[in-house]
Formats: C-alpha cells, structure tokens, sequence
C-alpha cells in the first residue's frame, strides 16, 4: 500500500512545465496529500487560473500517482489559497540560480505599481539592486520583465501574488 | 447561490469576451512590451471566464465549455463595452482597459464578501492577478495623461461600461466565429 511519503516523494520529481528548475512541490501548488487505501486524493491549487500549464500538471500527478500502484483523484481547488509566498526556499534559491529572480514577499493590500518601479528588486545575475521595470507581463503570466542597469541584462522577475 | 449565477455569468462573459478582444492586440500592439502584456492579459481574463464559468456550471448542472460556447448570442450577458472592436485605436484600448478595471474591481470586492466561500475564494484569487490589470490600466492612464484621443474615448465608452441586454453588430460577429468549431461538430471538446 502506498503512504503519504511516496506521494510527496513522488510529486517531488514533477518539474514545473514552463519552469523545469522547481518542482510542483517546491512552487508550492500541492496544497494536501490524502491517502485512503489505494485512492490518493491531492489537491492542487493553481498559479494562475490562465496558465496554460495546468492540465499538464493536472495530469503528471495522476500519472506519477497512478505509477505507485493507486488511483488519483486530483482536485483542482480555485480559490487563493495559492500565493508566491508558498514556493520554498529550495524553490526560490534554484528559480534564483537559472535566472529568475524569486518573487517579494507578498505585502497586505497586495503588490503596487510604486513597488514595481523601485529598485527594491535585485538582478538574479549579478544581484545589483539597480534594476527597472521593463514591462509589468513576460512571457507567461506569473513573470514580468525588468532590466539589470549594472550587468545590463534583462531578467525575469517572479510575480508576487 | 442561484441569485448569484446570473452575476457570476455577466462577469464570466465580460471577462471571456474582453479577452477575445486583447487577444487581437497579439503581434500588431504598437509596441512589444504591449504586444505580451495584452496577450497576457487575455490569458488571464480567459482563465477567469473559465473558472467562473464551472462555477456556475455546477450549479446549472453544464460544463464551462456549453457555457462559453454553445448558448445563443442573445444569452450573452457582457457589456456593450467589451463588445467592441477597438483595434487598431490604441487611444480607445487604453480608454477600455481603465473603465473596464475599475468597474471590475467593485464588481471583485462585492463578490469577495459573498457568503458562498467557493465564490468569495474564486474572487480573491481573480483579484491577485486583476491587480497587475489594474497597475498596467494605470500605467498608461497616466502616460497618455491629457492626450484629447483618450478624453474623448473615455467620455465616448464610460456609458457603456454596464450597458446590458442589447449587443453590437461587433458582438454577433464574434459569436458567430468563436462558437463556429463548436457549431461544425456537435459535442467536440478540446
């Protein structure tokens, strides 16, 4: 009979589709594992509810699940229980190390534009904190662009949310 | 909740069909920057729809796709506001894009104290992302500052804003080529 640990351990090695540094655990988006006999329940909370990724993570789980011997059950929970705050500190350290600089700590009231446009943010590269905001969306919908004035190199910044 | 479906079914319209419209923007925005942040947001905008859409689906016991899809134009609950092709006026995007995130945003905030926890936790989640929306809308509200193109574009659109019931010659345009896959194959899922 499978336990709760090989599931985790199992949903561990799943990488994020779009970000293949992290793993869906590390992003945080396993809100609960729930074995009852040969049925595992998980469920998971989106990033963002346009992510395209989404079913393909959807249907790596039940596929890893279904490779322990058990039968998945994978809810899909759309309220926020997700937040950027939720990814680890492995997570952020390894989105760090490939180039994208971990999101800010998620502040009452959420981000504000004055926040986006300081130079509270550091480059991923050379870790100045001499960096703009290029464009508030990047190539997928949790990431915005800025741009590193001191190595000069443009970066991708996690979104905070 | 019943009493409820009717709203969350205005807004999954509004925010399905404002997508489809940014989605025009795709590889022709004046600028690149603009290019991905409006296919971006219609990302974003189509992913609430869908939500929203299973939402009351459940409760209308059919899935989001019937919902998105399959009903007639005149059950299209969106503003006239959304309706409209507004490419290539970028002035008149913009103008949009403030009025339509405004009004959004007392439209979350209201859903955001419903007694239904599914929904009050669905519109805390859409507002996360809405505040990006909202700071990109800003943005260029104050970049475009005094421009006469968006004064008269916004007092032209703000009458729209919560304009329901009657649709544009635009909208039934769009119906007929967004429904048309659904419509060449009965009971295709994609």
């Amino acid at each position: 009979m499978v336990t709760e640990q090989q599931v985790w351990n199992a949903l561990a090695e799943i990488p994020d589709p779009e970000i293949p540094v992290i793993s869906l655990v590390d992003l945080g988006v396993i809100k609960s594992v729930d074995v009852s006999g040969d049925q595992v329940r998980v469920e998971f909370t989106p990033t963002f509810l346009g992510c395209p990724a989404l079913e393909v993570m959807r249907d790596a789980m039940a596929e890893r699940i279904s490779a322990l011997g058990a039968t998945p059950e994978i809810q899909v929970i759309s309220d926020d229980a997700w937040s950027t705050d939720r990814i680890t500190s492995k997570g952020r350290e390894r989105l760090r190390a490939s180039g994208f600089a971990p999101p800010a700590p998620r502040e009452v009231g959420g981000p504000k534009l004055v926040q986006l446009q300081s130079n509270a943010f550091r480059c991923p590269y050379c870790g100045s904190q001499d960096t703009a905001l290029e464009n508030i969306f990047g190539p997928t919908p949790c990431r915005s662009v800025r741009y590193c004035r001191s190595c000069r190199q443009p970066f991708e910044q996690f979104k905070t949310i | 909740m019943r009493d409820q479906v009717q709203k969350i079914l205005e807004m999954a319209d509004d925010e399905l069909i404002l997508g489809w419209r940014n989605s025009e923007w795709t590889g022709i925005a004046p600028l690149l920057e603009e290019d991905v942040a409006f296919s971006s947001i219609a990302q974003n905008e189509i992913g609430h729809a869908r939500a929203l859409y299973e939402l009351a689906g459940r409760e209308l016991g059919v899935t989001a796709d019937e919902l998105a899809f399959d009903r007639q134009p005149e059950e299209y609950r969106c503003s006239r506001l959304v309706e409209l092709r507004l490419v290539p006026d970028w002035a008149a995007t913009i103008a949009r894009h403030y009025l339509y995130e405004q009004a959004d945003a007392e439209r979350i905030d209201a859903l955001k104290q419903s007694d239904d926890l599914k929904l009050a936790g669905l519109a805390a989640k859409i507002d996360r992302e809405e505040a990006y929306h909202r700071m990109h809308a800003q943005m260029w509200f104050d970049r475009l500052g005094d421009e006469p193109r968006l004064a008269a574009a916004l007092e032209e659109l703000r009458p729209l804003v919560d304009a329901r019931g009657e649709h544009t010659p635009e909208f039934l345009e769009l119906w007929e080529e967004m429904t048309s896959v659904r419509r060449s194959l009965a009971g295709a899922t994609w």
